[in-house]
């Protein structure tokens, strides 16, 4: 009876990752195989799309790219430097799947260009863990069953951490009574009008609340 | 997307230089918008001037009283910043109305004010649209118009500006201040900024190319409760069907004088003067906060789809005056 589940078989990740392997030849100029990196380039596309070097620093790493200027962070992330977690959703902004946080800050990874990120200190879902310690916010997840398909959970994780600091900071958001109060108790009306700008179309919302609620009690 | 250069800009002076030299060059802030725009082809600059680490990041106190807010300041920290919130509160809540979490700590002020309509139309390359391609006729006057707008429209376009910021800022009376690539400054009121469609709906505001916002200042707070009001298709993340800035001054159970903003319904923030000008000195009552919102939307048309629009608004208006009194 054939195995149906080959551990050692390629999976979609070894590919993806093979392709960033790849791509970074081709983008830096070591030559492939026998063959001059600029011949293989000019086969493939005959007027050579223009690139800039950057400088990235991410998950405490720092990364020097060389990057076409209309490269999204996100696609910075996931094609060139095989950090799958953060996710292509909508690539608009619309639905939160590609959030990472930037200098502490959340934002769509989609709605930004690598190039103006040289210098920030950017975090992924890769990033959030120490070792094999998870962030709360990610064992709060895996506690509470805090999705069902899993692919908005990086967004939504990276976008919790973001907004929790937040809340910690006392902004105040849409559901506040009183935009001037000083500080900000993070009921569940709070948490839902706060992580609004992450979809999960499986709709596995109160178990994401009840997550975000437990690590913010936790923190 | 289509090829571009980029460049990050070193001074202001520079920047608006950089962006004056080349008629195909744009400034990119955050580009929650731009981006996004580009990515469709919407927009297509041939080269970016990123302006978001000029040191323009600041909100500083004026002699006058009021607040100068920097071009670079995040929606976020504008909305987050303690002043703004016990001075401006409705500033505040305008800004937490809009966007999300993620695209408001990217958002720069004068990228908001700068931001396009989210017309369908405007956003589908296989339709119509006169402010993508002038000339081109408009798929929303006889379209899917639910969003569009009932007062100060064209025939050429009926597009709405989608701030909630830009709407508070009209009822604080905001200035905005350019600097040109020679170096030299101007000062705009907001209600000038913004242009009506008329025939050129493509062009959006006064300001020249390569003419860079600066800041934006808000003169002394103004007497009186503020509340913003927004009326949306769903609870958070969504563009107003029609939202209310409003500021009322009470003297006794009198008005002694109101300030009054409208979103979601024109191209520009609406401010309701005629509205203001009945209320002032009238009696703080349902009554003649009805007279004030049938005035703020006299002349005004629907198109099908959005003639919701029109008594929405009136409620809206009579809603937030009478929210703004009660907690006066």
């Amino acid at each position: 009876m054939a195995k149906t589940d080959n551990r050692n078989g390629p999976t979609r990740r070894t590919v993806l990752e093979g392709g960033v392997a790849t791509g970074v030849l081709l983008a830096t100029g070591i030559p492939v195989g026998a063959e001059p990196a600029d011949t293989v380039a000019a086969a493939a596309s005959p007027t050579p799309v223009p690139t800039m070097p950057m400088s990235l620093r991410i998950n405490a790493k720092d990364l020097a790219v060389e990057l076409d200027p209309r490269t999204t962070l996100l696609d910075a992330l996931r094609n060139h430097l095989g950090l799958t977690g953060s996710k292509k959703g909508c690539d608009h902004g619309q639905c939160g799947a590609c959030t990472v946080l930037v200098d502490g800050r959340r934002i769509n990874s989609c709605l930004t260009l690598a190039a103006m990120h040289e210098g920030d200190e950017i975090t992924t879902v890769e990033g959030l863990a120490e070792g094999d310690q998870l962030h709360p916010v990610q064992a709060a997840f895996v506690a509470r069953d805090g999705f069902q398909c899993g692919y908005c959970t990086p967004g939504q994780i990276c976008s919790a951490v973001g907004m929790l600091g937040e809340a910690r900071a006392g902004w105040p958001s849409h559901a506040s009574a009183d935009v001037a109060a000083a500080s900000v108790a993070l009921t569940d009306a709070e948490i839902r009008e706060r992580m609004s700008g992450n979809i999960c179309r499986c709709a596995a919302y109160p178990n994401i609340v009840a997550a975000i609620r437990d690590a913010a009690e936790e923190a | 997307m289509q090829s571009f250069t980029y460049e990050r800009a070193a001074s202001a002076e520079q920047a608006a230089a950089a962006v004056a030299d080349r008629p195909d060059a744009k400034f990119i802030s955050g580009g929650t918008n731009l981006l996004d725009l580009m990515k469709l082809e919407i927009e297509r600059p041939a080269h970016l001037v990123d302006v978001s680490r000029l040191p323009l990041n600041r909100i500083e106190e004026t002699a006058e009283g009021g607040l100068r807010i920097g071009a670079q300041v995040r929606n976020s920290d504008l909305a987050a910043d303690q002043r703004v919130r016990s001075r401006y509160p409705m500033l505040s809540q305008a800004l937490l109305a809009g966007a999300s979490g993620q695209i408001r700590n990217k958002a720069s002020t004068s990228g908001n004010l700068l931001q396009r309509t989210r017309c369908p139309y405007f956003y589908d390359r296989n339709m119509p649209c006169n402010k993508r391609e002038p000339g081109a006729g408009c798929a929303a006057f006889q379209g899917f118009n639910r969003m569009h707008a009932v007062l100060g429209a064209s025939e050429a376009c009926i597009a709405v500006h989608p701030s909630d910021m830009a709407v508070a800022m009209s009822g604080l009376d905001a200035r905005i201040e350019t600097i040109s690539p020679g170096g030299e400054t101007r000062t705009i009121p907001i209600g000038d900024f913004h242009r009506l469609p008329g025939a050129m709906p493509h062009v959006e505001t006064v300001l020249g190319h390569g003419e860079m916002i600066a800041a934006v200042t808000l003169p002394l707070p103004p007497p009186g409760r503020q509340v913003y009001r927004k009326v949306r298709d769903r609870a958070s993340y969504a563009f107003a069907l029609v939202s209310v800035a409003a500021i009322v001054e009470k003297s006794g159970d009198r008005v002694q004088s109101a300030r009054i903003a409208m979103g979601g319904v024109a191209a520009k923030p609406w401010r309701a003067t005629e509205a203001e000008r009945m209320l002032a000195g009238a009696a703080a009552s349902n009554g003649a906060f009805t007279d004030a919102a049938e005035a703020a939307l006299d002349g005004a048309i629907g198109h099908g789809g959005n003639d919701f629009k029109i008594p929405l608004a009136k409620r809206t208006m009579r809603h937030t005056l009478a929210a703004a009194v009660e907690s006066a």
